[in-house]
């Protein structure tokens, strides 16, 4: 299933917003992103899935955050390290991505983009939509509804 | 669609719903004037509209409704059932072409002529032959002219114009009857707008809520005073916004006389609806939701609750069923009572139910009180309906009913009297939106409880009374003579393993538990703080996390944290701990009918006087004490002790006075304690609690004792408590100072010796007694329709014996549902199995007086209480 953006129709670049994950390029559309936030307090949620990091506190909404490198099946980050949070909106509710790091919004053609590698490890493959080559390394196409899949309940 | 149309639509909808209940009351009442009024002129108003808006078939069966109601106002024509019967067909056959419109966006296609012609008949004074109208009578003035208009047949359709009518009724054009409408000053709005309203509200608090936090921590004088303003301002503005959501219940309630009506047409049955408290408010939303289950409970009132006239008239009532409705606000709640005056729940029939549906064993059905028998009504699937009808009896209502009720936070209980009826409590929170709730803080955590479903709040430890007590590893909590499960929302919650959060917890001085009641159970939640109260904003579990459920909700504070709000029915699922008939509760009433239950019971096992052990139901006991020797003080040669600002009598099972060999000075002592009384059992030490099937072989009639058991593999003595609390004299099983009459008991006993011992002794404990020496005599007694509250008999007959005429008894007849009690030699296990199967409530060893006594004023207790 596709989200806001068609990679396959548009020929000149979309924006991506790109960000790192345990190491990892990856890149989310710029226009299914509403918000970019520093560190939060998140508040844990029990009997939550792991990748559930808890719930913050946007101007009066609630938030789900969502950790990724545990929901790639990631080591957990160090602990000084603090995440980024990338607000995303699905079905009506607003949920938080945890990247280590933010990087810039850059536009990427249709043109450098290709399917996933073979050799792509299988959590990844889960959620990518594709992979774009840049500065020799390559960026994987997150697939925000496939990454909030979690444990078969959306 | 046209906004005429829409507009039209609306307002039609409005004016039926006012004419069904306007035909009702003029159905009861034909003579009034200003509800005559009222219908002619709504159907007139539907019938012009229809006509200027050219929709042919809705007015053409307006026309002729309305003819019928010219004619019933002029007083041309007498208003009868059939008539009334008439015009709402008419009325539901607009209904029908409305939502046609309203779906197709046109009158659908349809054939209105039989309606038509009918109501022209009717109109004619053709109609119905049984037309005698036996509660009408006709205002004189219009007598001579009925009878000269129904005389002469007029074939075409008259005029509608009312004038050729001598003035029956004065100036009575419609717009001059004020009254009967008094037209408020409202305006119509949309639903969005009022939600937008409602959300912008809820952010609104919160932010006030927040502000407030902020200007508290920083105590800067020149905000506080505008704060202040604002502060009340949003409360205000929260009021009136919350008032718009408000509606009364009589809404929900308005089609209910309409289906009252034609159900007890439908069932051949009289039925009246009472509705009181129709004005009661609540919100929109909820209303919504208790439309349905409202309805259906009503229905099964009149189908199941209510019986048919003869049978009423059979068991002395009046012939007319009584449906109530009452409804009224308490606390934060609106309180809705359904009840009805008809024959009460088959208190047998749903315990036979439930142990073939295999919800409960056949001990565990014997220990529980008839109100919890009749709470397995709510079960799904649960119908004892003997025939399915198509009104109801499918079996799928009551617990949909419940579970409707409980996701909107509410409770429903059901409380019912064999032959005297049923009566329904329904309490649910006022609004859904906002909530009051404290706030809790477990394993550092914080988290909201709905302040609805909290009971009390304990503290134990840190020097207070309270304390957590184990049963089995089982945490408990004694209130009040009651033993409460309690949970642990740290081990619930996965925050703490069970060590660490008793170790956490043994560091705290004091921890708390808030005592919530889910349903009709009650249990304790373990938290290791207490907050407030807040008022919070409820905002929706997101959709990854509701299969959790534990909560209900998350929802910001005022100082922007964020936490959960949990939900006490979740809490109670997950840990079973408060299912119907578990827990605690089974373990409380396993140790009150420990005997007659298979099941396992905590037994508290100790010495007294002899070397043989002694055991005492552990649920009976309330306390266990060490009594200064130095204070037992004496009164009229007993030994009693200042306890608890009452004086407590001391009893000694050995008869030796008080005092213990092992020289501490101290006297151990069982306490057993109901409400303000107590009662101090001396003993020499207490041995153990442990928890077993009890199995008692019944003993010589050693008074203070029902046998023995053996118990952790030694014989031990099952002491009878109930005979020792009565040694300290007083009633102790007598529920108050409630003046009775004399309870009429039947004995059945074929030897004269036992009959001439038994029937005066009970006679002596205040029973009115009638003895027969056969059971074929008391058939007799049965035949000629003389009634008991109970019936004695013994097993061992020549002829029919105890069992045969206990499954006569059961099988049909007037004392179907008496308790009986079997007076016999045998008290073993198979001899109680087979005495039960055949219908024997209880079982009594052969002659123990005081357990007869006992026993015939628990079963009585119980059918009194049912």
């Amino acid at each position: 299933m596709k989200t806001q953006t068609t990679q396959a129709t548009v020929a000149e670049a979309d924006l991506v917003l790109t960000l790192t994950v345990a190491g990892q390029p990856c890149g989310v559309p710029v226009l299914v992103v509403r918000d970019v936030l520093g560190p939060q307090t998140i508040t844990r949620i029990p009997l939550a899935p792991p990748e559930v990091a808890g719930g913050l506190n946007l101007r009066g909404r609630i938030v789900t955050a969502v950790d990724l490198r545990r929901r790639l099946g990631l080591p957990a980050r160090p602990k000084e390290a603090q995440p980024m949070s990338i607000v995303v909106e699905m079905g009506g509710e607003l949920y938080s991505l945890l990247a280590d790091a933010v990087g810039e919004v850059v536009p990427l053609t249709a043109a450098d983009a290709v399917g996933n590698p073979p050799t792509l490890d299988p959590a990844w493959r889960e959620v990518s939509r594709g992979v774009h080559r840049r500065d020799n390394q390559l960026l994987i196409m997150l697939d925000i509804e496939r990454v909030l899949t979690i444990g078969g309940v959306r | 669609m046209d906004d005429l149309i829409a507009d039209f639509l609306t307002e039609t909808h409005e004016g039926l719903a006012a004419l069904d209940v306007a035909l009702l009351r003029l159905e009861k009442s034909p003579n009034d004037k200003q509800t005559l009024s009222e219908i002619f002129r709504l159907v007139h108003t539907i019938k012009g509209t229809c006509g200027f808006l050219g929709l042919s078939r809705l007015e053409a069966v307006a026309h002729a409704g309305e003819n019928i109601l010219g004619r019933y106002r002029d007083g041309v024509l007498f208003v009868t059932p059939e008539g009334v019967t008439l015009v709402l067909r008419a009325l539901d056959r607009i209904k029908l072409i409305i939502n046609g419109i309203e779906s197709q966006g046109a009158e659908p296609a349809g054939d209105d002529a039989p309606l038509i012609a009918d109501l022209n008949a009717m109109a004619e004074g053709h109609a119905a032959p049984s037309a005698a109208p036996a509660a009408v009578t006709p205002p004189p003035e219009a007598a001579p002219v009925a009878a000269s208009q129904i005389s002469e047949p007029v074939a075409v359709v008259p005029s509608l114009s009312p004038a050729p009518a001598p003035a029956v009724f004065g100036a009575d054009t419609p717009h001059d009857q004020p009254g009967s409408h008094a037209a408020p000053q409202s305006i119509r709005v949309s639903v969005d707008v009022l939600e937008d309203l409602m959300m912008l509200v809820s952010e609104l608090v919160l932010t006030r809520n927040q502000l407030l936090q902020l200007s508290r921590a920083r105590s800067d004088g020149a905000y506080t005073v505008p704060l202040q303003r604002l502060s009340h301002i949003t409360s205000d503005l929260q009021d009136g916004v919350m008032k718009t959501r408000m509606q009364p219940i009589g809404n929900a309630w308005n089609k209910l006389p309409r289906l009252v009506r034609d159900l007890a047409n439908e069932l051949g049955k009289k039925i009246e609806l009472e509705m009181r408290g129709a004005d009661t408010e609540l919100d929109r939303q909820v209303l919504e939701l208790i439309k349905d289950p409202l309805t259906h409970m009503v229905r099964n009132s009149a189908d199941h609750g209510l019986e048919s006239t003869e049978e009423r008239r059979r068991a002395g009532k009046s012939d007319t069923g009584r449906v109530m409705l009452n409804a009224y606000h308490e606390g934060g709640h609106i309180l809705i009572e359904i009840a009805d005056d008809g024959k009460g729940l088959n208190t047998a029939r749903i315990r036979e139910k439930a142990v073939t549906q295999s919800l409960a064993s056949e001990a565990e059905i014997a220990g529980m009180p008839d109100s919890e028998i009749h709470r397995f009504i709510f079960r799904a699937g649960f119908s004892t309906a003997a025939a399915v009808t198509a009104v109801s009896g499918r079996g799928v209502g009551m617990d949909v009913v419940k579970t409707n009720v409980e996701r909107i936070g509410g409770t429903i209980d059901v409380s019912s009297t064999l032959g005297r009826g049923t009566s329904f409590t329904i309490k649910i929170p006022l609004t859904l939106a906002i909530v009051s709730a404290l706030i809790v803080e477990v394993a550092g955590e914080r988290f909201a409880v709905p302040q609805i479903g909290v009971l009390e709040l304990v503290r134990v430890g840190g020097g207070s009374d309270a304390k957590v007590e184990h049963i089995k590893n089982a945490p408990v909590l004694r209130l009040r003579d009651r033993l409460l499960p309690l949970v642990s929302l740290a081990r619930v919650l996965g925050l703490a393993e069970e060590e660490e959060a008793e170790v956490a917890a043994e560091a705290l001085e004091q921890r708390f538990i808030v005592v919530t009641q889910v349903g009709a159970s009650v249990f304790g939640i373990i938290v290791d703080r207490l907050y407030d109260t807040e008022e919070i904003v409820v905002k929706p579990v997101p959709p990854i996390l509701r299969h959790i459920g534990m909560f209900s909700g998350n929802t910001i504070l005022g100082d922007g944290s964020v936490i959960m709000i949990l939900d006490p029915n979740g809490i109670a699922r997950a840990t079973a701990v408060a299912a119907e008939g578990n827990g605690a509760r089974n373990a409380e009433a396993a140790a009150a009918q420990g005997l007659r239950s298979a099941e396992r019971t905590a037994l508290l096992l100790f010495r007294a006087g002899e070397a043989t052990p002694k055991a005492v139901p552990l649920g009976l006991v309330a306390r266990l004490d060490d009594i200064p020797l130095d204070t037992i003080e004496y009164s009229g040669g007993q030994p009693v002790v200042q306890y608890r600002g009452q004086l407590m009598p001391l009893i000694s099972m050995s008869g030796a006075p008080p005092g213990d060999d092992a020289g501490r000075g101290r006297q151990t002592v069982l306490v057993f304690s109901e409400r303000e009384r107590s009662l101090g059992l001396m003993v020499d030490a207490i041995l153990d609690v442990v928890e077993e099937r009890l199995d008692v072989q019944a003993g010589q009639g050693r008074p203070g004792f029902l046998g023995s058991a053996v118990i952790s593999g030694k014989v031990t003595d099952v002491i009878d408590t109930g005979w020792w609390l009565r040694q300290a004299g007083g009633d102790w099983f007598q529920p108050g100072s409630a003046p009775r009459a004399a309870r009429r008991v039947l004995v059945v006993e074929d030897s004269n010796f036992f009959r001439e011992l038994v029937v005066p002794s009970l006679s002596a404990a205040g029973y009115e007694v009638v003895g027969v020496e056969q059971p074929s005599q008391a058939l007799k007694l049965r035949e000629q329709g003389v009634t008991f509250d109970a019936i004695i008999s013994d097993i061992e007959m020549p002829g029919m014996d105890g069992f045969a005429f206990a499954r006569e008894v059961r099988a049909e007849g007037i004392w179907r549902d008496l308790p009986m009690v079997a007076l016999t030699g045998r008290v073993d296990a198979a001899a109680v199995a087979q005495g039960r199967a055949a219908g024997f409530t209880d079982y009594v060893g052969k002659y123990d007086r005081d357990a007869l006594l006992t026993s015939l004023a628990e079963v009585l207790d119980a059918a009194l209480a049912a």
